[in-house]
């Protein structure tokens, strides 16, 4: 493995992809497909996570909700708004489905950023399973409830005629590359910035440029805060408008 | 990117640390485990977190409905309270109005009396006085004239001439009357 390969280097040594290693938590061998691993410990802690802010953060149903209990009603009116507001009022089915997967990318997004930790959503493995998700999801749906008349959505009917066919390819290949952006955008966006904060934080070895190293990873750190959300969020709001092209393919 | 830049700084050991996001043999363990924890998140979110706080809001809601409800009931009765209290004003100011206007009508009428019954009083008075002042104007000329009389006579007979009554009274008359 990597940290084999870097063990004997001495003074500057920069690791930023180390962080991403999936290796077993307990023993030393090779990773199967049950395999407890680091990438199964930082899951099971976003659960956890998400079960003490949505259940028992919110145990007390307190008319006048306690501080942890409005965070939580704040994060389901927010995914529930968002919902009904981009995918259309007959899209609140979807809503577990969606807060699920809004959930769980904010949550691994913010532990993600705790010191010594691993970031899931940082993996393409990860984010390519999520992508494809919502891909198969807006495409069964679409069919399922428009039928054929759900590759309406291809056919530009505003078009001018002669125009249409080429536009439909255009269309096709967008629906098909939906995934791949909606995927490598996530995975990418944690990577990169993990991998920064780690390269400012190799040039703090140097005594002299240590202090901008710090300030640097500290500013790093404030960016990589907002954009953990904003990649949840931004995954969480292309969910729904996918879903809505499923749910109303005409434009 | 990072890794360009690592891997310029590393050639050697480039080849064996490529992005640990593409090493393909752990890719099973992280979907496996992926999919378990979504179920998992999906399945507490459903049935328990979810409806829960659903219910919380739409309670809320309800109470937050009811209560301003309430609100407008109550405000309701303060205005129709209010009015109420309005019309009583209005009621005691036009009675009291009315009162004070029959007092006063009633006073003047009394006032009224009083002056007239004061009037026809000075008249009678006036004119009382009046004879009274005429009675003593007619006794004093009358006196004038016994004075007059009485002293012409003394003149007349202090000058020795024989006294004519009847001329002197004459005399006199003329002279009380010019």
């Amino acid at each position: 493995m990597a940290d084999k390969a870097h063990g004997d280097e001495g003074g500057l040594a920069f690791h930023p992809m180390d962080q991403f290693i999936v290796k077993p938590l307990f023993g030393d061998g090779p990773v199967g497909m049950f395999t407890i691993t680091n990438a199964t410990f930082w899951m099971a802690l976003t659960i956890v996570c998400i079960a003490l802010l949505l259940v028992v953060g919110t145990r007390g149903r307190a008319l006048i909700p306690s501080r942890i209990q409005s965070v939580a009603e704040l994060a389901y009116g927010f995914i529930y708004k968002m919902v009904e507001d981009v995918a259309g009022k007959d899209a609140v089915g979807f809503f577990p489905y969606i807060m699920t997967l809004f959930m769980f990318i904010v949550f691994s997004n913010f532990l993600g950023l705790l010191p010594l930790s691993f970031t899931t959503t940082s993996h393409i493995a990860v984010t390519a399973i999520l992508a494809m998700a919502v891909f198969l999801t807006v495409t069964i749906v679409g069919f399922v409830k428009n039928g054929v008349g759900f590759l309406g959505l291809f056919w530009v009917s505003a078009a001018p005629l002669p125009l249409r066919p080429i536009l439909a390819v255009i269309e096709v290949i967008s629906y098909f590359v939906r995934p791949v952006s909606h995927s490598i955008r996530l995975a990418g966006n944690m990577m990169a910035g993990h991998a920064v904060i780690k390269v400012f934080a190799g040039f703090a070895a140097i005594a002299a440029i240590s202090p901008v190293s710090v300030l640097a990873v500290t500013a790093i750190y404030g960016l990589e805060v907002l954009v953990s959300f904003i990649q949840a969020y931004v995954f969480t709001i292309l969910t729904c408008v996918y879903l809505k092209d499923a749910l109303h393919p005409s434009h | 990117m990072a890794t360009e830049a690592k891997d310029a700084a590393h050639g050697a050991e480039a080849a064996s640390s490529g992005l640990p996001q593409l090493d393909i043999t752990t890719f099973s363990n992280q979907i496996f485990w992926l999919i378990v924890t979504l179920v998992v998140i999906y399945l507490v979110l459903s049935k328990v977190a979810l409806p829960r706080i659903a219910s919380v809001l739409a309670e809320r809601q309800g109470t937050i409905t009811n209560d301003i409800a309430a609100a407008e009931e109550l405000k309701a009765k303060a205005a129709d309270a209010e009015a109420a209290y309005e019309k009583a004003l209005a009621d005691a100011r036009a009675e009291a109005g009315k009162i004070a206007a029959d007092t006063k009508a009633e006073m003047q009428a009394e006032v009224d009396a009083a002056m007239a019954k004061a009037d026809a009083e000075i008249a009678a008075r006036t004119a009382e006085s009046e004879a009274k002042i005429a009675e003593i104007r007619e006794g004093a000329a009358e006196a004038i004239k016994d004075v007059a009389r009485d002293t012409a006579k003394e003149v007349v007979s202090a000058l020795g001439v024989e006294i004519d009554e009847k001329a002197v009274e004459a005399a006199v008359a003329a002279q009380v009357k010019g």
